[in-house]
């Protein structure tokens, strides 16, 4: 347990996270905020004397005004004094070289009352640009504790360290506006009823109890009730509150901040910006950059990814070696092990994807991606801001669509929710590997070009292309709540932190392994259960039915072992439920075995593959493609004799998984983010619908 | 005048806003009457514009820049 908690608040940009990273190293964790479905980080600090702090990191804003479901997470947390993340400290994170931007939303924390000091960061930056800062006026005006600090240089981290132990629960800061100036009717009357003491809290209380889930039902009316009474204007006082802060933070600042060269600073960005959003060489650098990013997540990502699948091929191997054989161990080896093989071969790409985009966004570039793209996406009706979670969701779905959160219109959000599973993940890699692999030769066209390569870059376009159509009706379907706006800061150009880096790709793997691992092994238990058990006696008909053909030893056992297992699984409960579905699914050239497959897959794509080769019964699992491929290849319908894998069948299947709402993981954050099963059901219907319609489409005209 | 009318280099100084729900959040990030605001640049594709204001670069959609009216 921490002695103390101490909560980050800033604007966005202002080296927060670094401080985070700088403070706890990585003694850190992402969690959840009780009652609030948006990730928390948190870590751990040691300071002086013993004592420990915990540090939670909160989403940067403007202001305690929140625009973007992110941001209200600020004020949901310093509002509420059960949450278990109320912090005893609240450290505000100022950028120095824009100090009264800043201090906009420092002094609104301020006026919350809760003891709190002041870290003014990229002090070396500001130095550099020629403002200077006097610290100690600041501190005397403000009437808290001002570290200067430049987190990137690791510079006065001693001191912030030491700031935090002599911190008391007293608070000592100096009111700077009146919330009283604003409605002091409707906030005395808030204070009254609901026993708060703070003016400028029971002023925010007003604005935003719509959004704070401690309070009563009978509360909540309350409130309502007393903001009809006096006429409560949200924005209107909102406004009126903004400039009297602003009035006050330039008499704070007079005499403090001495700024020389404001020009200096946006040189080398000016610079830069003047090619990187050019007509021309803005995007050709832009589609060069994401040329740069798939290359690496598929030629990279392959020799790690050799390296895991052969580390659990052996571990299986050696593990049906050493252990007895038994239930528990086929549970645990074709079940649990297989299962998590099937998640942890994901993680290079997931890496390599995520390393890509924190260094876009560490550098400032990303800003300028949505700055480029926002007309072509508002268009479609989508915001600039999509194209994060769009690019994201080449990788995986379940993060880009927690990275929607930094949407702020809902409209937008929520169509950018609805579309990305539309994108191309790297669970339909493997699916589309394999498949492409059996119906397209591996030749060249003009000597270079591969035609395999050619096919899995088309499968990548009709995701996109998918994605944009479907977000184009959405646009039409979907009513707006309110206004889509798109104000966002660009910041100055700046190297990557590596370290910030390193910690995002860690943080991101190890949420994608135990989020989506949990899903997935529960799965591959489940499916390993139902493929390995049957209705009634089945099974053992079939043992019985093989059993003079195993006891004569003239004959290849390993046949025999094989046919017994494939009949078994026709007669296992997923058997039995394949066939079920064998109608529906005849129209799209699929039999009863891609039926299971199918169904296998609405839990996660990657299944398919490691459905395929239990189904022909290859030994060993999924680390054998060519194998699977062959038998695949070799197999015939069992009604008209012909080849069951054609162009025509293996184009349908393509386009149902690249259609498909197959992946469990997505459905529940979805269903996290959107607070409702309203929104996860129409995905799952719609891109059912869609995949189940363009496959029968696609096979009737080709076969 | 309104800030959408603008181009690249030219600069004036907030007096009003004609939206007051934008005006908020455009305050909050410092757009405030009496700052002087510069246009920098257009997206490549015409709109958003990137202006200067409060000593750093901020961008918004022309039809958000319609709410500010300059001198």
């Amino acid at each position: 347990m921490a002695d103390i908690k101490v909560a980050l608040v800033g604007n966005p940009n202002t080296g927060k996270s670094t401080l985070f990273n700088l403070l706890t190293g990585l003694n850190q964790k992402v969690g959840n905020f009780p009652g609030i479905t948006v990730d928390k980080k948190v870590g751990y600090c040691k300071l002086a004397e013993g004592r420990t702090a915990e540090i939670i990191d909160l989403p940067g804003t403007y202001s305690l005004y929140p625009k973007s479901k992110d941001e209200g997470i600020v004020f949901q947390v310093l509002a509420d004094k059960s949450n278990s993340s109320y912090p005893d400290i609240i450290v505000l994170v100022a950028d120095a070289t824009n100090l009264r931007r800043n201090l906009l939303l420092c002094s609104q924390v301020a006026d919350l009352g809760l003891p709190m000091l002041l870290v003014l960061n990229m002090t070396d930056m500001a130095r550099k640009e020629g403002i200077h800062i006097n610290v100690n006026m600041l501190a005397k005006r403000l009437g808290i504790q001002v570290v200067a600090m430049s987190a990137r240089k690791n510079d006065g981290l001693e001191t912030l360290k030491k700031a935090l132990a002599n911190t008391t629960n007293i608070s000592t800061q100096i009111n700077g506006v009146d919330a009283n100036l604003f409605a002091s009717e409707a906030i005395s009357a808030v204070k009254q009823k609901i026993n708060i003491d703070n003016d400028y809290y029971a002023l925010q209380v007003l604005h935003q109890h719509e959004h704070l889930t401690f309070f009563t039902p009978q509360e909540q009316q309350e409130i309502e009730a007393i903001e009809k009474e006096f006429g409560f204007e949200s924005s209107k006082l909102q406004g009126a509150e903004t400039v009297a802060r602003y009035r006050y933070l330039s008499t704070v600042l007079t005499d403090v901040i001495f700024d020389t060269g404001a020009e200096r600073k946006f040189k080398n960005t000016d610079k830069l910006d003047r090619i990187l959003t050019h007509k021309f060489w803005g995007f050709a650098i832009f589609l060069l950059i994401l040329f740069v990013i798939f290359n690496a997540i598929f030629s990279w990502a392959s020799y790690p990814m050799d390296i895991i699948e052969g580390a659990f091929g052996w571990l299986t191997t050696v593990g049906h070696e050493r252990l007895p054989d038994g239930l528990l161990t086929d549970l645990l080896l074709d079940g649990v092990v297989a299962g998590l093989g099937g998640i942890v071969i994901f993680v290079p790409q997931i890496a390599i994807l995520f390393a890509f985009i924190s260094i876009l966004e560490d550098t400032g570039y990303m800003a300028r991606v949505t700055f480029m793209m926002d007309k072509m996406m508002s268009k479609v009706g989508l915001s600039g801001k999509s194209v994060v979670p769009m690019i994201g969701g080449l990788a995986c779905a379940v993060p880009s669509i927690m990275a929607a959160r930094n949407i702020e219109s809902w409209k937008d959000r929520m169509i950018t929710i609805m579309v990305t599973p539309l994108v191309s993940c790297s669970a339909r890699l493997p699916v589309y590997i394999l498949i492409i692999s059996i119906i397209i030769p591996s030749e060249s066209v003009w000597g270079i070009i591969n035609k395999q390569a050619i096919a899995l870059m088309f499968m990548y376009l009709v995701g996109i292309a998918a994605a944009v159509i479907v977000a184009w009706l959405m646009k039409f379907l979907i009513k707006a709540k309110e206004k889509s706006y798109f104000i966002m800061e660009l910041p100055v150009y700046r190297m990557p932190r590596w370290k910030n880096v390193a910690l995002t790709v860690y943080e991101k793997s190890k949420t994608f392994i135990f989020e989506a691992g949990k899903v997935i092994i529960a799965i591959s238990i489940v499916l390993w259960v139902m493929a390995s058990f049957g209705p009634g006696d089945r099974f053992e008909k079939i043992d019985q039915k093989y059993a003079t053909a195993l006891a004569d030893t003239t004959q290849n056992t390993d046949h025999i072992n094989s046919l017994i297992s494939s009949e078994k699984l026709e007669n296992s409960y997923v058997g039995i439920l394949g066939h079920a579905i064998e109608p529906a699914i005849r129209p799209l050239g699929y039999d009863w075995k891609i039926g299971i497959a199918l169904i296998t897959s609405f839990a996660a794509r990657e299944a398919f593959v490691g459905t395929m080769a239990t189904i022909y019964s290859v030994d060993g699992g999924d680390e054998d493609t060519g194998t699977i491929r062959e038998r695949m290849i070799a197999s015939k319908n069992s009604v008209t004799g012909l080849p069951i894998y054609t162009f025509a069948t293996g184009i349908s299947l393509m386009l149902f998984y690249a259609f498909a709402m197959q992946c469990m993981s997505t459905v529940a954050v979805v269903y996290r983010e959107t607070k409702s099963w309203k929104w996860p059901m129409i995905q799952l219907v719609y891109m059912t619908a869609m995949a189940y319609v363009a496959a029968l489409v696609a096979y009737q005209f080709l076969k | 005048m309104k800030l959408s009318q603008l181009n690249p280099g030219e600069q004036g100084t907030i007096v009003a806003f004609t939206d007051l729900e934008m005006s908020v959040k455009l305050m909050e990030m410092g757009c405030l009457p009496g700052e002087v605001v510069e246009v920098e640049r257009l997206a490549p594709l015409g709109d958003p514009i990137a202006i200067r204001v409060a000593g750093y670069q901020l961008c918004l959609r022309k039809s958000e820049a319609a709410v500010i009216i300059i001198q």
